[in-house]
């Protein structure tokens, strides 16, 4: 059979007969690597372009139309050190960068109005003291008008759309009492101007849009780059399968080519990227990713398959139902739904502190009105008054105190190698008091690995593990990076089902099951083995050894769970697996609490269980049987290995083999929620300060103007004094 | 204070040129890699003998 590899998919034409692909990349790091990339990559004869983008880690690619294979540019990256793969821009992360660059106009456009409306509005105040013309005042305030007016209904499309889209669901958050505080600032003034009055407000509105537009750029760049991060990491894992272009001819192609219909091949040791039914072959089937199950299934004829499941034994033709997780588990679809629609219902800090903020503010500014007619003011000092409540309380310290907080704190967790996936998660993940983990794939690492290679002598191991080169099976392959090994042993030959053998030096080597090595009489000696292993034997001549072979626990799992224990959280573990290999993982990390043999439905039960005590659950779960729970928790995580619908469903992804970033997230969090309401505490003294000034009528626009920037710098400041704190944990 | 009538759209004038900067450098990605052209800035020329490819 023949075997292509097919990016075809991944490659846009891009006019002037040119072809375009984009590539992501790991391991680029400074300017060296960029430059070695680049002219790595132009020296490519017909290459017209290629540039890194060293923030996204990520290569554009343009060369002539038919000329050069794509398949060549990995090859050549890889000669030179880095692994790279074809991505396809989501339509999220699109959306992303389309909101990103559209903030960033707003604030640009909200950052010169502001600028120089002020550039007008100083000569204005010093010139009220000293002795300016009402004509030339008025001057000012007609061009401050024209460049406030234009700027504000383009710069402060944000907060309108939000406020608009929160009153038609008949809801308020933040961006409402802003809106209305904008619009009617703006209002006034133009009135004022009319009127040829002494004070606009002008510059106030347009900056307070400036500072706020700061918070939800910064917040939105930091958005950005998380979504980059996971693209590249879900590009890098280069899912693909072998499909079958002709009866006998194999195409390896991206898991997005593949289509309904497709018939693939799945060789032992491969993973399965889609969902199918067999229809040729037997072998045995890992799915523990799936069901949490760590002993293997049986696969024949009609059995199905779903992404996720690793082949093990023999090979399997599957013809595909669905590619990439279209379809699911019907049971864990329906779960799910409902799970979701529950977790919608959260209600982010910043909404609930608006919520009681904006009718106190509104019912002021009312009362204030109210209060200087009784107290015999004309209507219109009285309005102006009313207004200049609304304008001095508008909540520009609010608006900023929760965004900045959570750019600070998602920050920190990017570095400590954590992604968000939702906005809110920081503030669910603070509250969180009682941790559920999954077993398999979360506290233990997803590979093989030997657990007894101490026992035995290295030159055998090293030995055993360029033995188990040869070998396609999963536990062979843990073998071999265990050991270490690069260079095969020459002239192995693996027997199906049995093992590997070799002979080297005129000594036979076999590896494989303790039957084909004439080693069962060892099986029974060591008894301290756990249940959950695999054992393979490996002889040398008369030698024989016993290599065990099991999921490991996280390196660091023992401290994380004393860690979370420290921080007086509650742990237990849910897992789908059978009772003796959960008991071993529970034992090993003294957790007192741990359920074995859970379906998807007993762990949302075990959830809500827990909810209607008023716990607080973190989820953390790698499973596609997880994914209904992750949604169902009041807060969830998923390592980077996990099932794709568990890491779309959970709110935090971590990457790398230790557990820490659970722990560290944690920590994020909480410091942010306490930053969170130490910063609306802040803003609410202000308030307390500047109300009273407000509602006496004395406020001129440089008060408003002053006392709004202070407290918005302010909140800031505080907000980045956790950053470097948050800098030496990391 | 006739000066006024040139000064303040003259000032204006300068204030509207940067923002169009701003949006032309926007639309134009000069925003999409910030890391990478820190060090462009910096970086050398191509030097000629590293030009030739490998193979």
């Amino acid at each position: 059979m023949q075997f292509t590899r097919d990016f075809s998919h991944y490659v846009r034409a891009a006019g002037e007969g040119l072809q375009h692909i984009d590539l992501a990349v790991e391991g680029v790091h400074c300017a060296g690597c960029m430059a070695k990339i680049e002219r790595g990559l132009s020296a490519i004869p017909d290459v017209t372009l290629a540039r890194v983008n060293l923030t996204d880690r990520r290569i554009a690619l343009e060369w002539k139309q038919g000329t050069l294979d794509p398949a060549r540019f990995i090859d050549r990256l890889e000669e030179l050190g880095y692994k790279a793969y074809p991505y396809e821009t989501e339509s999220a992360e699109v959306a992303e960068v389309a909101e990103s660059r559209f903030l960033l106009r707003c604030l640009g456009v909200a950052a010169f109005a502001t600028m120089n409306v002020m550039m007008l509005s100083i000569p204005v105040w010093s010139g009220n003291v000293s002795d300016m013309l009402p004509e030339q005042r008025d001057f000012f305030h007609w061009l401050s008008a024209l460049i406030a007016l234009p700027a504000a209904a383009y710069a402060g499309q944000p907060f309108f759309r939000s406020a608009w889209r929160a009153l038609s669901s008949k809801t308020t958050n933040m961006d409402v009492p802003i809106s209305i505080g904008v619009c009617l600032a703006l209002g006034m003034s133009v009135v004022e101007t009319i009127n040829h009055a002494e004070h606009a407000y002008f510059d106030a509105a347009i900056m307070l849009l400036t500072f706020l537009l700061v918070g939800r750029v910064l917040d939105q760049n930091m958005r950005r780059r998380t979504r980059a991060v996971a693209g590249n990491l879900a590009a890098l894992k280069a899912e693909t399968a072998a499909k079958f272009v002709g009866p006998d001819e194999i195409s390896q192609v991206p898991v997005a080519a593949i289509h309904p219909g497709d018939i693939v091949l799945l060789r032992p040791g491969e993973r399965c990227a889609v969902d199918g039914t067999v229809i040729e072959g037997r072998s045995e089937i890992d799915q523990s990713l799936i069901t949490g199950e760590t002993l293997y299934v049986t696969a024949g004829q009609g059995t199905p398959v779903y992404a996720g499941s690793m082949n093990i034994s023999g090979t399997l033709r599957v013809r595909v139902s669905a590619a990439s997780e279209a379809t699911l588990l019907a049971e864990i679809t329906r779960l799910l739904d409902n799970a979701l629609q529950a977790r919608s219902r959260y209600m982010r800090l910043a909404d609930r502190a608006s919520r009681l903020y904006a009718p106190v503010v509104h019912a002021t500014a009312l009362f204030t009105i109210l209060g200087w007619v009784l107290f015999g003011a004309s209507w219109h000092d009285a309005i102006v008054t009313g207004v200049a409540v609304l304008i001095i309380t508008c909540p520009c310290a609010l608006g900023l105190a929760i965004p900045t907080a959570q750019t600070v704190a998602s920050g920190a967790m990017f570095r400590a190698g954590v992604l968000l996936n939702s906005g809110d998660a920081i503030e669910r993940l603070a509250e969180a008091d009682h941790v559920i983990f999954d077993k398999t794939g979360t506290l233990t690492l997803p590979g093989l690995e030997v657990i007894n290679a101490a026992d035995i002598p290295a030159d055998i191991f090293e030995l055993a593990g360029r033995l188990a080169l040869s070998s396609h099976h999963p536990v062979a392959a843990a073998v071999a990076q265990a050991a270490g090994a690069r260079s095969p042993v020459i002239d192995a030959v693996e027997e199906a089902g049995q093992g590997v053998r070799a002979t080297v030096d005129g000594i036979e080597l076999r590896l494989g099951r303790p039957s084909f090595c004439g080693a069962e009489g060892l099986v029974g000696l060591t008894d301290d083995l756990d249940p959950e292993a695999s054992i393979v034997a490996f002889s040398k001549g008369p030698a024989k050894f016993i290599l065990s072979v099991r999921q490991g626990l996280r390196p660091d799992a023992q401290a994380v769970i004393a860690a979370l224990k420290a921080r007086n959280i509650g742990i237990e573990i849910l897992s789908g697996d059978r009772e003796a290999a959960v008991i071993a993982a529970a034992h090993a990390l003294s957790i007192t609490e741990w359920r074995a043999g859970v379906t998807p439905a007993d762990k949302i039960a075990r959830i809500e269980e827990l909810k209607r005590r008023g716990v607080k659950v973190l989820m953390v779960g790698d499973g596609m049987n997880d994914a209904p729970s992750l949604a169902a928790a009041h807060v969830s995580m998923s390592p980077i290995s996990a099932a794709h619908l568990s890491q779309a469903t959970a709110d935090l992804v971590f990457l790398g083999r230790p557990l820490a970033p659970v722990v560290a997230a944690i920590d994020s969090a909480r410091k942010a929620l306490h930053l969170m309401r130490q910063n609306l505490w802040l803003a609410i003294l202000y308030n307390v300060l500047a109300v009273p000034v407000a509602i006496s009528g004395v406020v001129t626009p440089l008060i408003a103007a002053a006392a709004m920037s202070g407290s918005s710098i302010l909140v800031m400041l505080n907000s980045l004094r956790a950053r470097s704190r948050a800098r030496e944990i990391v | 204070m006739e000066i006024l009538v040139i000064l303040v759209p003259l000032a204006l004038m300068l204030g509207l040129a940067g923002l169009a900067g701003f949006l032309w450098s926007l639309r134009s990605g000069q925003y999409d890699d910030l890391d990478g052209a820190a060090w462009r800035a910096i970086a050398d020329d191509e030097p000629p003998q590293e030009a030739p490819a490998k193979r």
